[in-house]
């Protein structure tokens, strides 16, 4: 097993953990949703507006061409830390739901006709539902659906008559709800062995466990830096360079063009065909500062710290509360991430998410922006406590405090 | 920061634990409205059973399944408008309104702070005033409006199918 995380000295590293709410300690359970930021990140971020911030691949002088250089240092960084076999193939964009947008709009729209077949599951986050939804409004396109097991991992039973004829698998690596981590490779020969492609929602998967988009044999790979430790307003799509040659451009504009004339244009080179207009520079520059963060703690120490944390609250959360609190998610360690949902019977997710502020604890409550899998789960929301790398048992053991505390009010 | 005593009154409490006039009702005669929060994937069913002859609510029940706020708050408005003529009822879903909208009125520009005053004169909320306390906990406003929007909507559409 790795050396385990020094969580007190990492706790240091995020200066927001120093705040407190009504004078107790900020409890910070909901990096599922978005993740919190280290130093590191915040002072590059500042760095590059203090110190070289300018336009990108335009101006010939001194500080443009360092912020280019820190832009495109920071694609490579983020490229090889998927293992992507060059950073041509990753594109920057806002966040996985527009990489997956990217997807929908430039290879799904060349590429699918009517009755053609995409195939999701019932555990996808909307980002990778409602696209493809709009695709079938437009184009008359089929959608299939990959249930659930009662164990809550995807039922393969019939994978391979829902891949007959599909065109593509779009499926989520780990599951924003349930925690449920997915056999990606498995997936993937699968949908090719039927001539399909996959894409990955892997957005909860990448800021957590050691992501090879090669291993993966993946051909669409969508992820965000704002669960990973980085800036909101940037996330990678990474693609096969033969597949984003062979794709049109998302959105036109300046930087993604080769030349314009009056009759047209061509396209600019990868990745910069898909990156129309002023990117999102500084927080590039941070996106590739939390990569940096991440691998200088070594992404199978974050693994096993997750794998430690969320057994200890699975444990925690049974011994406390053994007849009134369901766990919607495996409660084998080695398939699930770090993702925890749960609910009291009979108290609704935003009731006990509400008493947990007042401890300054902070969980999610609702659909988790995945509506037909709650519908599934025949539950309208859950609360939702998710660890990272600043976590500890101490926060668990807060956590459970003012879970017990929110029992005793609503059942009183 | 506002304690839960503050959104959690007794009486709110009460109506979530024992819920009224939960249950079904034949449709047609009822007219069927369902009511969604987005944010958080709350869920009201409203049954409203209008007397054409009078134009009287004959009778309401209530499915679906959300927060103690949307519970209890539809549940409040379903003994507040059962019985009740149209025009009252309409006048309670703008006073209770009223007393929500501090925040989502500047939300939605739908009104400015002098319509809430009439809004409220003369409509005697009672028990209902117990859930003015969510004013202070801004998100959870459209918990305490989801089932009083959806009764709005199924007043409009009985009144569309009646014309």
């Amino acid at each position: 097993m790795s050396p385990a995380l020094d969580i007190e000295r990492i706790k240091k590293d995020f200066p927001i953990l120093r705040r407190e709410i009504d004078g107790k300690r900020l409890v910070y359970l909901d990096s599922a949703s978005s993740s919190q930021k280290p130093e590191s990140v915040l002072e590059a971020i500042e760095h590059c507006y203090r110190t070289y911030y300018a336009n990108i691949h335009r101006g010939v002088y001194t500080i443009a061409e360092e912020a280019t250089r820190a832009f495109e240092a920071a694609r490579a960084r983020v490229a090889t830390f998927i293992n992507a076999p060059n950073a041509r193939e990753l594109v920057f964009v806002r966040n996985a739901t527009e990489a997956i947008n990217l997807v929908a709009y430039s290879w799904a729209r060349s590429n699918l006709r009517e009755g053609d077949v995409v195939v999701l599951s019932h555990m996808e986050h909307h980002a990778n539902v409602v696209p493809w939804h709009m695709l079938a409004a437009e184009r008359g396109i089929e959608l299939r659906w990959i249930p659930l097991t009662a164990d809550y991992r995807l039922d393969l039973d019939g994978l391979d008559a829902l891949l007959d004829g599909a065109s593509l698998l779009a499926v989520s690596a780990m599951s924003n709800v349930l925690g449920t981590i997915n056999d990606i490779r498995f997936l993937a020969d699968a949908a090719h062995a039927h001539d399909a492609l996959i894409l990955v929602d892997a957005c909860q998967y990448v800021p957590h466990v050691a992501t090879d988009v090669q291993a993966w044999d993946a051909d669409f790979v969508a992820f965000s830096s704002h669960k990973m430790l980085g800036p909101s307003g940037i996330g990678a799509l990474w693609a096969r360079e033969s597949l984003l040659d062979a794709m049109p451009p998302f959105l036109g504009g300046g930087e993604m063009i080769n030349d314009v004339r009056l009759d047209g244009f061509t396209t600019n080179e990868l990745p910069w065909k898909f990156e129309a207009g002023t990117p999102a520079i500084a927080e590039a520059v941070g996106f590739g500062a939390a990569v940096d963060y991440l691998e200088r703690l070594g992404m199978d120490v974050v693994r096993d710290h997750e794998m430690r944390l969320t057994r200890y609250m699975l444990d925690a959360l049974g011994a406390r509360f053994p007849d009134t609190l369901t766990v919607y998610g495996p409660l084998d360690i080695s398939m699930r991430g770090g993702a925890v949902s749960f609910l009291f019977d009979g108290i609704h997710a935003h009731d006990v998410s509400q008493v947990l502020d007042g401890d300054g604890v902070c969980v999610r409550a609702g659909h988790h922006c995945a509506k037909p899998l709650m519908r599934q789960l025949g539950v309208p929301a859950t609360t939702r406590a998710s660890a990272y790398v600043y976590n500890d048992e101490d926060d668990v053991d807060v956590l459970v405090e003012s879970l017990a505390r929110a029992e005793r009010f609503f059942t009183g | 920061m506002p304690g839960l005593e503050d959104l959690y009154r007794e009486i709110i409490l009460d109506h979530y634990r024992s819920p009224r006039n939960r249950g079904e009702l034949p449709v047609p005669p009822a007219h069927k409205v369902e009511g969604f929060n987005p944010l958080c994937g709350d869920e009201v069913v409203l049954y409203v059973d209008i007397d054409p002859a009078s134009g009287t609510v004959r009778d309401l029940k209530i499915a679906g399944q959300g927060c103690s706020i949307s519970q209890a708050s539809t549940s409040m408005m379903s003994a507040a408008v059962k019985g009740k003529s149209i025009a009252e009822a309409r006048r309670l879903i703008r006073a209770f309104k009223a007393l929500m909208s501090i925040h989502e009125s500047k939300l939605e520009g739908e009104s400015d702070g002098s319509d809430l005053a009439a809004d409220l004169e003369g409509v005697r909320l009672g028990d209902l005033e117990a859930l003015q306390g969510v004013v202070k906990f801004p998100v959870r406003i459209k918990c305490a409006t989801l089932g009083w929007n959806t009764l709005q909507q199924a007043l409009d559409e009985s009144e569309d199918t009646s014309q």
